[in-house]
């Protein structure tokens, strides 16, 4: 997989390293890796252009997870662009809500680069 | 970390909540920073474990979940947790132990019966320094402590029904 742009969508900085090191790890080269904080943030930088694949928390302030994913395919570049969510809340009534509102993908926090690669390259190999 | 322990069944029982938990945070340190926690064979002084995450707990399951360690092991958890030196790790120390400590609630109740959907956790908080009194309306205390690269680790769930 090369030449990958990714949206990481985290309000720890802390955890937006993390998943950046692990799609590496999943052997994804990634051509551009953008930051946002929150869901609100995240809509506002697809207006600089479109990713690849977007990987998102749920539990942010101002816009949450679940929230940017309803809005995301309304906003310029960001239709069709697969999003995983990466989250504590792991409980099957969250995944539901999440793949419902047009998540791709769950990740649970814990998780491992491995568990990364699995979800991350399925999407990204997957015809459209 | 043993195969098994990491596929243990949800437990449902109060009496199962205390090994829920150590295995709650024994998966966080595995998964997260490739640390195997140890535990100590005594309690060790929790003297000097003066940075202090918490998250708290609402819904089905009401209290506040508290990571305890001292200044030195936050640095080595932050750097563990960002594959950089501990030289490298600034405020990210303070995000860091925050995550930490989200993650062993969110794990914790991902493992109990029915506590997934029925319990929110609140954005972290960490404090630095010890001279504070913590006090909550709990019912009941589950301490486990842990020992991080030799250094002690209080994890404490006050549970307030």
């Amino acid at each position: 997989m090369d030449n990958i742009k990714v949206l990481i969508v985290d309000d720890s900085s802390v955890m937006r390293k993390i998943v950046e090191r692990s799609l590496r790890q999943a052997g994804l080269n990634l051509a551009q890796v953008v930051e946002a904080g929150n869901g609100m943030e995240a809509l506002a930088a697809l207006q600089g252009g479109k990713v690849d694949l977007i990987l998102c928390d749920i539990n942010m302030p101002v816009m949450d997870g679940l929230e940017f994913v309803k809005q995301l395919s309304s906003v310029e570049n960001g239709k069709g662009v697969p999003v995983v969510m990466i989250t504590t809340e792991g409980s099957e009534g969250h995944v539901v809500q999440a793949l419902s509102a047009g998540a791709r993908g769950y990740i649970r926090k814990p998780f491992t680069p491995d568990q990364v690669k699995e979800h991350v390259l399925g999407i990204l190999t997957e015809k459209p | 970390m043993n195969p098994d322990k990491t596929t243990q069944m949800a437990s449902t029982g109060r009496e199962c909540w205390h090994s829920t938990l150590q295995l709650a945070v024994e998966e966080v340190f595995d998964l997260m920073l490739g640390s195997t926690l140890g535990i100590p064979t005594e309690p060790p002084s929790e003297e000097g474990l003066d940075i202090t995450s918490m998250v708290g707990l609402a819904g089905k399951l009401c209290g506040v979940l508290t990571v305890r360690c001292a200044p030195k092991s936050a640095v080595l958890i932050a750097s563990r947790m960002l594959g950089v030196d501990c030289d490298h790790c600034g405020a990210e120390v303070w995000d860091a132990l925050g995550e930490i400590c989200n993650m062993v609630g969110g794990n914790f109740k991902n493992k109990i019966s029915g506590l997934g959907d029925g319990c929110m956790l609140s954005v972290p908080t960490v404090i630095s320094g010890g001279d504070y009194n913590l006090r909550s309306l709990v019912n009941e205390q589950i301490r486990v402590m842990f020992l991080f690269e030799g250094e002690p680790l209080a994890v404490t769930l006050e549970v307030h029904n």
